[in-house]
């Protein structure tokens, strides 16, 4: 049985056959292990949240250690004590509201007629109540994003950073210890109003004991790394600057 | 060995040694220098490449004589790309925390020349059993070497083994940093990868003079 695999009709036939077995197989597989996939993303938010508010498993100086996956539904629900969605004046409830895609989130918002979701988690800690933020923006590669832990007077309590592909050694540096530390006594509230943490170059503070200049340490290398940290402090945490004023009020 | 016969074992265990990818025919060095900085990644990339190139060498021999010439690179693209694709998921559910760690690495498996160099030398021209053990010998014959550079590389770059301090503390300075011992920071850097690869396929060839090349 010979076929002749040189005619122009038997390899276009060829070629569409391998791409429909092909594409069935793997959106088979796609769709089979889409829940654990997504339950693995649900864990590393809930790590996330946790991680900026200070409940984690760092034990050395330079460790970022998250509470273990088996754990951290528990750890979550025993920490957060409410989660609620910001919507415009509106403020609502939701168990569900670290599941908010804060990406799609901000494109719905290019429409001016919607009003944006904003999750908030609030948590307690050491008989301390505090706020978890989520941030996203854009580095140098790729997105990078964060959650941002503050008392109610919108001073830090904790940070955590992660990034798609930032340069190995340089921006991907905002996710260890020093940069993310550096954080920590900061106020997004300069006199009552907003006033963003600057990622600044020069800024002569490396270990941050000036926490009032609302600045923290650059990275060597990292500019435009630290660019987009900055700019997408200012832009996410400004949003949730009336909330924390009627708090305040 | 019973299961074997002499020419079969010969398709698995020369490219273990004598006919290594790595150090023989120098394939496959890129993700060679990525990924092994430390043991625990190293060994992940050796299974899943052992997979890959087991699996598809399979695939592509029964596949041999149907495949139209003009087109077979492509369909060999696609086949590696589905099996990483399958890989890469896997490892999403299963590992998620190490296939963070090796992110774009998995994906770049479709680019590693010797998954491509195995199907187009052997695989197109030889039966799926032969083209199984061929497979798996030659990424394992890769694997054998991610291993043993990572393991150097986590050991006297960072002074771990999986994460666990096997030399003694560095920061609080117990075990052998109490006696002045440092990590060599250069280790978990991609140039001495090359270094250890390079050192191996010095001993290697010093121990086999044939496998010297005559110029």
């Amino acid at each position: 049985m010979a076929i002749n695999t040189d005619k122009n009709s038997y390899t276009i036939i060829f070629a569409i056959a391998m791409v429909v077995i092909v594409g069935s197989l793997l959106a088979g597989f796609a769709s089979g292990l889409k829940p654990l996939i997504k339950a693995n993303e649900r864990y590393e938010k809930q790590q996330n949240i946790l991680y900026a508010m200070g409940v984690n498993g760092n034990e050395g100086a330079n460790d970022v250690v998250f509470i273990g996956t088996d754990k951290v539904e528990d750890e979550f629900a025993k920490y957060i004590t409410k989660q609620i969605v910001i919507e415009g004046d509106k403020q609502t409830e939701d168990d569900q509201a670290y599941l908010i895609d804060i990406k799609k989130e901000a494109n719905k918002a290019k429409d001016e007629t919607y009003t944006r979701k904003l999750p908030l988690f609030i948590g307690e800690k050491d008989g301390k109540t505090i706020y978890v933020m989520p941030v996203r923006g854009k580095g140098l590669w790729d997105a990078i994003w964060g959650f941002v832990a503050v008392d109610e007077s919108m001073t830090v309590q904790g940070v955590y950073f992660d990034h798609k592909g930032e340069t190995p050694g340089l921006g991907a540096e905002i996710k260890q210890r020093f940069f993310m530390d550096d954080f920590v006594g900061e106020s997004f509230l300069n006199d009552g109003s907003f006033g963003s943490i600057k990622v600044a170059k020069g800024n002569n503070d490396p270990k941050n004991e000036d926490t009032t200049d609302q600045e923290v340490d650059a990275l060597a290398g990292a500019t435009i790394t630290g660019d987009g940290v900055s700019a997408m402090l200012k832009k996410d945490i400004r949003m949730y600057v009336s909330y924390f004023k009627s708090l305040n009020k | 060995m019973g299961l074997l016969s002499k020419k079969d074992s010969k398709l698995i265990l020369d490219p273990l040694a004598d006919n290594n990818p790595i150090t023989i025919q120098v394939l496959g060095i890129c993700s060679a220098l990525a990924i092994t900085a430390q043991l625990k990644p190293s060994i992940v990339m050796a299974i899943s490449v052992v997979f890959v190139l087991g699996v598809g060498n399979v695939v592509i021999s029964l596949m041999r004589n149907i495949i139209p010439s003009k087109i077979r690179i492509i369909v060999q693209l696609i086949v590696v790309a589905t099996l990483v694709i399958i890989v890469d998921q896997v490892l999403k559910a299963f590992a998620y925390e190490l296939s963070k760690e090796l992110s774009v690495f998995i994906g770049l498996i479709i680019t590693n020349c010797i998954i491509m160099g195995r199907f187009e030398a052997f695989a197109l021209g030889n039966g799926p059993w032969k083209s199984f053990l061929d497979g798996v010998g030659n990424a394992a014959g890769y694997g054998v070497i991610l291993i043993i550079v990572g393991f150097f590389r986590e050991l006297l770059g960072s002074g771990t083994l999986f994460g666990f301090k096997v030399l003694g503390d560095s920061v609080e300075k117990t075990g052998l940093y109490a006696i002045g011992y440092e990590n060599n920071g250069f280790m978990v850097l991609p140039p001495m990868a090359l270094i250890v690869v390079g050192i191996i396929i010095w001993v290697q060839r010093s121990r086999n003079k044939e496998l010297i090349e005559e110029h």
